[in-house]
């Protein structure tokens, strides 16, 4: 039996966690950062490597927000729509946002340039509203400072 | 010259990276000798980025400060436009009592010797002295309750997984800090890493167990990285290990990255999660302190329950539980969030009015208009109208009031918000985030959201069943997340019923 290259690197991963106790979402976390989604081809690898059953592992893949099946754009951006945010405006920003991209929340650009990902919390509840651009955080947004995200990501 | 510019994550979604970029420049331009210091937040987000210079006369503050207000820094610092003093002077930071956070903006995160310098491992040191059974003591003597927000005694806790037999047990730190309005264990694990491994050490030292996880949320990129690297350095220098600094004891952990889900903040969930599985809550008993990760002793504990540790240890249980109020002793950190003039973290004894923080501490409203609502504890925190700001910061005391405290999260809104929407994103809140375990939870929150809908549309025979509904979700819920949506839904409806009568009487 010949391994796919996913399988492959897949299985590579899996043996570089094999000390953990309970290395799945590890693993998982691993998986995504290398091919920026969780691959359905690599559900049976993770299966027979940790020993539990596929539908195990779906269970875990699609119950945490942060896993993917299909790659996000080019950018993720992720406008925190919890309680803090909303009192400084956050609810008109998340609209303003879709509009601006065109897209409902988990949607990407047509150009694949942006992903929009709806967020509860980021920690930034005293400058708020607050977004994360691929990992990088961003207090006050507004409207100007929505534009200039836009704009860097190459909306 | 030593500049300290934060890495806290708020000071940087303000441009605290672009300021120390301009430093360096600055300082190289000039060619002069700066060491920068990335540090944590000294806890005033509206003043941030907030720089310090120190030399050997003093330590300075100035701020919010931006790139361009960078080259004032090299000349005459007094004429400054953003200098601020020292920040011990600022009233926000005078008011406070730093025991927690007392390090946290104020050194190096990742220098064990500054750690060291100002107190770290004092307590550490003083646990290597003690019997398991005496730290455990000195822990429910302090009073320390959780700081995640079930309010349960430590030390207890603690106590439980100490008689608890097992070959091997468990330290495991709650940092899926999901509520809004919350960011303390954030700010901790930025500004001062070394405490909570300090702290779980002592909690292992005291229950016997050699295994800690930090399971952090994927929100939080900074906090992960400050807390690897604070973990790799420990090791490094045998803090953590074999051999725990000389003591002939062993403890070791690691960090690992939740995946997005709020129920994970839950202890039962987050053991599954922990343990590769989905974030599903499970039923107690087992507690966990008997049965946790992996089915063995474990202690589950916020960041700020076990970050409070060492404070306790080195100053005494004593000293701790001087501070407070009725049954709630020791420090609370408030975050103040939202709407607010003053936002941030404020470390205080238990027992300021709700009103004195929202009116005095954060200077109400940043949009100047009157204060309508403060949610307290988060997402599943009841939202309080202005008659009872009277009620004093501590646990019994918010839940007499139909409340609870929660991570001590403070959030403002003003006179424009529409409570009923408010309710509304609570019941959708947890429809996302329903584990599913639960059908009050996961049904019901959905049932909610269109429940409420309908008393938006003007059909008022809906209020009642959206109150049968919470009680239906607050009695038949495993965990806090369904039992307690209706805390946030039934404080908007019975304090703010206009906003529930609106489509109505625009009807009429």
């Amino acid at each position: 039996m010949s391994l796919t290259p996913i399988e492959t690197r897949v299985t590579e991963i899996i043996a570089a966690h094999a000390a953990m106790e309970g290395p799945l979402l590890p693993v998982l976390h691993a998986v995504q950062a290398e091919f920026g989604r969780v691959p359905q081809e690599a559900l049976p690898v993770l299966a027979r490597e940790l020993n539990i059953s596929r539908a195990e592992v779906h269970g875990v893949v699609s119950f945490y927000h942060d896993f993917r099946e299909m790659p996000a754009g080019r950018h993720v951006l992720k406008l925190c729509r919890a309680e803090a945010c909303q009192a400084m405006g956050g609810t008109s920003l998340a609209q303003s946002a879709m509009t601006l991209l065109g897209v409902d929340w988990h949607g990407t650009t047509a150009n694949g340039a942006v992903t929009l990902e709806p967020v509860y919390c980021l920690g930034l509840c005293a400058c708020a509203p607050a977004a994360m651009l691929d990992g990088r955080v961003i207090g006050r947004v507004d409207a100007s400072r929505l534009a200039e995200i836009a704009g860097e990501c190459g909306v | 010259m030593k500049i300290f510019v934060p890495a806290d994550a708020a000071a940087k979604a303000l441009g605290g990276d672009a300021v120390a970029d301009a430093v360096r420049a600055e300082a190289d331009r000039r060619g002069m000798d700066v060491v920068i210091v990335r540090n944590g937040s000294r806890g005033m987000i509206w003043l941030e980025p907030l720089v310090e210079v120190e030399t050997a006369a003093s330590r300075v503050a100035f701020g919010p400060m931006q790139a361009d207000d960078v080259a004032g820094l090299f000349d005459d610092v007094a004429a400054h436009p953003k200098a601020l003093g020292r920040v011990e002077d600022i009233p926000f930071f005078a008011r406070q009592t730093r025991l927690t956070f007392a390090r946290v903006g104020l050194i190096d995160p990742l220098s064990l010797d500054d750690y060291a310098a100002h107190g770290g491992l004092t307590g550490l040191r003083r646990a290597f002295e003690m019997l398991p059974a005496s730290i455990v003591a000195e822990v429910t003597q302090s009073g320390l309750r959780g700081r995640g927000g079930a309010g349960f005694p430590t030390g207890i806790k603690w106590n439980t997984v100490l008689g608890a037999p097992g070959p091997q047990k468990y330290i495991v730190c709650n940092a899926d800090e999901g509520d809004s309005g919350t960011f303390a264990d954030r700010m901790l694990m930025e500004g001062d890493p070394f405490c909570l491994i300090e702290g779980m050490i002592i909690a292992g030292i005291a229950v016997g167990a050699t295994k800690g996880f930090v399971y952090i949320r994927s929100e939080y990129p900074d906090a992960i990285a400050v807390m690897q690297a604070a973990v790799a350095l420990a090791r490094e220098c045998g803090m953590l290990g074999s051999d725990v600094l000389g003591s002939g004891l062993t403890f070791d952990m690691e960090v690992r990255v939740g995946a997005g889900a709020y129920v994970c903040g839950e202890e039962t969930s987050l053991l599954n999660s922990l343990e590769g599985k989905r974030g599903v809550v499970r039923a107690k008993p087992p507690l966990p302190a008997l049965e946790g990760f992996m089915g063995r002793p474990t202690v589950v504990n916020n960041v700020i329950s076990l970050a409070s540790v060492p404070v306790i240890m080195a100053k005494g249980a004593a000293h701790y539980a001087a501070l407070g109020l009725g049954r709630s002793r020791g420090t609370i950190p408030l975050q103040i969030a939202g709407n607010v003039q003053f936002g941030g973290l404020f470390e205080t004894g238990f027992g300021l009015s709700l009103g004195e923080i929202v009116n005095d501490i954060a200077g109400g409203t940043a949009t100047g208009r009157p204060v309508k609502a403060v949610q307290v504890g988060g997402p599943l925190g009841a939202y309080f109208p202005q008659s009872k700001f009277a009620t004093p910061f501590g646990y019994e005391e918010f839940d007499g009031q139909g409340g609870l405290i929660g991570h001590a999260g403070i959030v403002v809104f003003d006179d424009r918000t529409d409570m009923l929407g408010m309710a509304r994103f609570a019941m959708e809140f947890c429809a996302v985030e329903s584990c599913g375990k639960c059908t009050p939870c996961r049904i019901g929150a959905v049932r909610g959201v269109e429940t409420i809908d309908r008393i938006a549309a003007g059909d008022k025979s809906a209020i009642p069943l959206l109150t049968d509904l919470c009680e239906t979700m607050k009695d038949g819920s495993l965990c806090a997340l369904g039992g307690f949506t209706p805390f946030p839904v039934m404080s908007a409806l019975t304090h703010f019923p206009d906003d529930f009568h609106a489509m109505k009487e625009a009807a009429e």
